[in-house]
């Protein structure tokens, strides 16, 4: 009914104002699309499992996550994703989301951290960090992106992502740029974020993670990366690896103020 | 156990709105895995709906609605305060009840 009503007021708008009127253009469709999704993200079913993992006594040590530094304090949750990466003094790491729960995975509660690394997207103990990626990434929802750069690990994780960035490589001679490097490209109908700058708030690194409907999976940024490297044909760098930390470093600098909508709706 | 559907309902006038979110696969039984197998049907078959106990909607679904899925529906004359449960039934045999209260 609503379409209806949409297409007839477009046809009118055109006939009244002419040829060089703004016509609807596929963004437009697409993000009428995510509006009406928006309702009944069912990301939000990953963030209720999350927070469910996260209190739950879990892993051969038998221990809850909520022990776990993210960066403001032991079980501090509200608020620390939109400051990570960040460094961390005990693993003396710059780490992003995932490779820290990781290290709280393996530290709090005995997992071993190699194996679930190995472990492909959405099965085992990886379902797990994507719940609790979606609960702790909508516990920062509506804030601005922050990104510590004060340690010296953090400027040079940032810079290795910029490096990363622009290395171009492949069968297709591609880098990240080669599609994220201006403003106003496009893969099909699918709209692409210039990443070397801020896209704008709930744009780019600040729309991950979300739940995807063609999947019907919540992908972290992690899962995102690796999409991204297979559509360029590259091999994955591996799970929570330097390289994808330093990515997203760079991106989440780059898109400092930008308002978090994680964990979002995506096609 | 199945996980947790999230269920929201709110007052609209002389009726309230209902939305809820189901955690479930919902496999059509037309696909294959990896090894060229068919992946048998796994889907909900029989949701039903109750505000303050008394049913007021049931429907048959099938391998055609989509994974987690989105309900959405409108019961008349229900109140701030008053009982909505869902529950569904799935080919298996797998049931999930849940409740929310009208605000």
């Amino acid at each position: 009914m609503t379409n209806i009503q949409g297409v007839v007021l477009a046809v009118a708008v055109v006939a009244t104002m002419g040829a060089s009127a703004q016509q609807r253009t596929a963004a437009d469709g697409i993000a009428e699309y995510r509006k009406m999704l928006e309702d009944g993200n069912p990301a939000e079913l990953s963030e209720a499992k999350g927070e469910a993992l996260w209190k739950q006594k879990r892993g051969p040590k038998n221990a809850s996550m909520e022990a776990c530094d993210l960066g403001k304090g032991p079980g501090k949750v509200k608020g620390v994703f939109v400051e990570l990466p960040r460094h961390f003094a005990d693993t003396g790491k710059v780490q992003d989301l995932e490779s820290r729960l990781l290290s709280c995975m393996s530290m709090l509660q005995g997992f071993d951290a190699a194996e679930i690394a190995k472990t492909p997207f959405g099965r085992g103990e990886q379902a797990n960090i994507e719940g609790l990626v979606a609960w702790i990434s909508a516990e920062s929802r509506g804030l601005k992106f922050n990104l510590p750069q004060s340690h010296p690990e953090e400027k040079k994780m940032a810079e290795l992502g910029k490096r990363a960035f622009f290395y171009r490589a492949g069968p297709y001679d591609f880098s990240c740029a080669s599609c994220h490097g201006e403003a106003g490209k496009r893969i099909r109908l699918q709209d692409l974020p210039d990443l070397t700058q801020n896209p704008g708030d709930g744009i780019g690194f600040a729309a991950w993670p979300a739940y995807r409907v063609s999947s019907g999976d919540l992908w972290s940024m992690q899962r995102r990366l690796n999409d991204c490297y297979r559509q360029q044909r590259f091999p994955f760098p591996g799970y929570a690896s330097d390289v994808t930390v330093a990515l997203g470093t760079y991106m989440g600098v780059n898109a400092k103020g930008a308002v978090s909508i994680a964990p979002a709706i995506k096609r | 156990m199945a996980d947790p559907m999230r269920i929201r309902a709110q007052v609209a006038g002389d009726k309230a709105t209902v939305r809820v979110l189901m955690a479930h696969e919902m496999e059509s039984g037309q696909r294959k895995d990896a090894a060229g197998k068919t992946i048998p049907a796994w889907h909900i078959q029989d949701v039903t709906a109750q505000h303050n106990g008394k049913t007021v909607m049931t429907a048959q679904w099938g391998p055609a609605v989509s994974k987690n899925p989105f309900l959405q529906f409108n019961v008349k004359g229900a109140k701030a305060g008053d009982k909505i449960t869902v529950s569904w039934v799935d080919n298996k045999g797998d049931k999930r009840t849940d409740e929310a209260t009208v605000s």
